[in-house]
């Protein structure tokens, strides 16, 4: 019982604990066992944290006993709990990938050091996602950001290298763009509690510093989330990453930024003063736009498989902030619950390609590079995997009966609340564009005869497929079944416009 | 004029440490930017947190007015923070080096250039 009572702060503690224990004992095998099981510990925490908002509604918890708002406080709601699975979820699915996936990827004596950061990538999104005080956001924001460029950086090619420091670089200037915001507020507000600071802003709603720090606060979080036109730095992070890298960035890192957004937009500042003292809904709304249909259209014309792959997620982060710009439940739901079936489905689609990485032989010295061209025929000699990517493509696209309908329909519905027709118009036609990406997978894939004799590793790594068809799995359960992810986002769009029932 | 000096001089460094990272090719001074433009968020924090005249905020009977501690504590945090980013920014410029022979942006670019087009005409 008193164990149940401290889930907060062991869904947090328990993965930062496995980083140091992963270092000190320098063996990959050792460290690989104690951050999965470290994952799988948070997954259940979350799990349990889940039902007890259940049964309690908003669960708050005071780390070292001292009250809010003077200590610090994490606090778990709706959304809060959804998140954590999502998260905590998917380290638990890319971990045993990682143990196959990285045998190939990176260089055996520093796998020990790939767990540790693993660990830590993963205690920084959780601590994020689970923190009621505005700068413990940023400490958990840099943990996480700084494993992660480690870990892009860990990639084979070079590029990785250049793609990590280019992510440093951007990155920084996001977090920091992040910590002015949140001292302008803790500057008009006193508090660094973030239900303490929705309280108190009330008081100084129109004044010039909070209406810069939400200006700070959203170019910041777009900066971190890839919001066109500042994802320069994903495409390159997205393809020279390891593969088990790639999916967990994919479904998890860019998913924690916009929460933090929603967190800021919906619970400290409120929808009244985001969305009718600056013209940021207009903005949102056309930077989205671009975003939907400009990503899109450059995926098309990809020829390595991650970045066409990853041009559609920026694609699909348009998606979620044009829920966001709605202000209503539904486009609420709709970006939540992207939130989710978009990490599901972009995470189980890279993990598939890192299987076919792995198959793939590099030539003349120069790592294998999943370009389209190496897949012709690939259908042949790897069924499951292509058929798995072209359900996550078709996840993607909205097609019925994938998770990625659930959040289209939402949006949908959104805009015809709003009676914007031309928004319908505009989503359907997005779609059409991700149409025509995946169809260029499926048609080198599956129509196109192979140039040469296939290469001799082409079968498919049963340790690879395992984790990606448990997502791909996912992605038709929750296409079918939705009363957990659109149900939890419904609730949590309610709890954070403040809209009874 | 005088009394937002603290805020002028943050506001200084933060433009030129930012517009440093965005003007340079180098990575290592890209990197100083980076530096001059988190330092800039430091003052940011500590300077309102002072009180001229006011003491660390320990209860004794000649004293009535206190410093705000709380920035300092924040700040420490960043100032790690911002060393380790610091840190990894320069780890890896040194394996950019090690890599490609150059920490210059546009040379860097163009051998990366030049390896896409070796590779597509193999293909």
């Amino acid at each position: 019982m008193s164990l149940l009572a401290h889930l907060p702060a062991l869904q947090v503690v328990l993965p930062l604990i496995s980083a140091p224990l992963a270092v000190l004992l320098r063996h990959g095998g050792f460290a690989f066992v104690i951050v999965t099981a470290a994952a799988w510990a948070a997954f259940a925490a979350a799990i349990g944290l889940w039902l007890q908002v259940g049964e309690v509604g908003v669960i708050s918890y005071s780390i070292g006993n001292w009250p809010p708002p003077w200590g610090i406080e994490y606090r778990v709601d709706r959304l809060t709990s959804f998140m954590l699975i999502l998260v905590a979820g998917m380290a638990s699915i890319v971990l045993p990938y990682a143990r196959a996936s990285i045998e190939r990827e990176i260089p055996r004596d520093v796998h020990y050091l790939f767990y540790a950061m693993f660990g830590l990538c993963l205690t920084g999104l959780l601590g994020i996602i689970i923190t009621g005080d505005a700068f413990n956001i940023f400490v958990f924001l840099e943990i996480s950001s700084l494993s992660t460029y480690v870990m892009i950086a860990l990639g084979r090619d070079r590029r990785a290298l250049t793609a990590a420091y280019q992510y440093l670089i951007m990155g920084s200037i996001g977090a920091t763009f992040i910590v002015i915001g949140i001292g302008f507020l803790y500057l008009m507000t006193g508090t660094l509690n973030l239900a303490d600071m929705a309280l108190r802003i009330r008081e100084v709603e129109s004044s010039r510093p909070v209406l810069a720090a939400l200006a700070f606060l959203t170019v910041g979080l777009s900066l971190k989330l890839a919001l066109f036109p500042l994802h320069q730095w994903l495409p390159n992070a997205y393809t020279y990453a390891p593969s088990a890298v790639t999916a967990f960035l994919a479904a998890t890192a860019t998913k924690v930024s916009v929460y933090v957004l929603i967190r800021f937009y919906f619970s400290v500042f409120g929808e009244s003063l985001v969305f009718e003292k600056l013209p940021l809904p207009e903005i949102m709304l056309w930077l989205s736009l671009f975003a939907m249909f400009w990503a899109s259209f450059v995926a098309i014309f990809q020829t390595n498989l991650k970045r066409l792959f990853a041009y559609s997620s920026i694609g699909q982060i348009g998606y979620i902030t044009l829920g966001l710009s709605f202000d209503s439940v539904n486009g609420l739901t709709a970006s939540i619950v992207h939130l989710f079936n978009h990490g599901i489905s972009k995470g189980a689609t890279f993990l598939l390609i890192g299987g076919i990485v792995a198959a793939l032989v590099g030539k003349h010295g120069v790592p294998p590079a999943p370009t389209l061209d190496r897949m012709a025929g690939l259908a042949r000699h790897m069924p499951l995997t292509c058929f798995g990517i072209v359900i996550g493509g078709l996840s993607l696209i909205g097609v019925p009966g994938t998770a990625g309908f659930i959040s289209k329909w939402y949006l949908l519905l959104a805009a015809m609340e709003k009676a914007q027709w031309w928004l319908v118009a505009a989503i359907l036609l997005s779609s059409l564009l991700a149409v025509a990406y995946v169809w260029r997978f499926v048609e080198v894939a599956y129509f196109r005869q192979p140039a040469t004799e296939p290469e001799p590793r082409l079968k498919e790594p049963l340790g690879l497929l395992i984790p990606a068809w448990l997502l791909i799995g996912a992605t038709i359960w929750f296409g079918l079944d939705t009363s957990l992810t659109a149900g939890s986002a419904f609730e949590a769009a309610q709890q954070l416009l403040g809209r009874s029932k | 004029m005088f009394g937002h000096f603290s805020y002028i001089v943050t506001v200084f460094l933060m433009v030129a440490g930012l517009y440093i990272v965005i003007a340079r090719g180098n990575l290592i001074k890209k990197l100083i930017g980076l530096s001059v433009f988190q330092t800039s968020v430091y003052m940011l924090y500590i300077a309102p947190g002072k009180l001229v005249g006011g003491t660390a905020p320990i209860l004794a009977p000649n004293f009535s007015i206190y410093s705000n501690p709380l920035p300092h504590v924040l700040i420490l945090t960043a100032i790690v923070v911002g060393v380790a980013t610091l840190a990894l920014g320069l780890a890896l410029a040194v394996r950019i080096q090690e890599a490609y022979g150059s920490i210059e942006e546009d040379k860097i670019l163009a051998r990366d250039n030049s390896v896409e087009l070796a590779e597509d005409s193999r293909l």
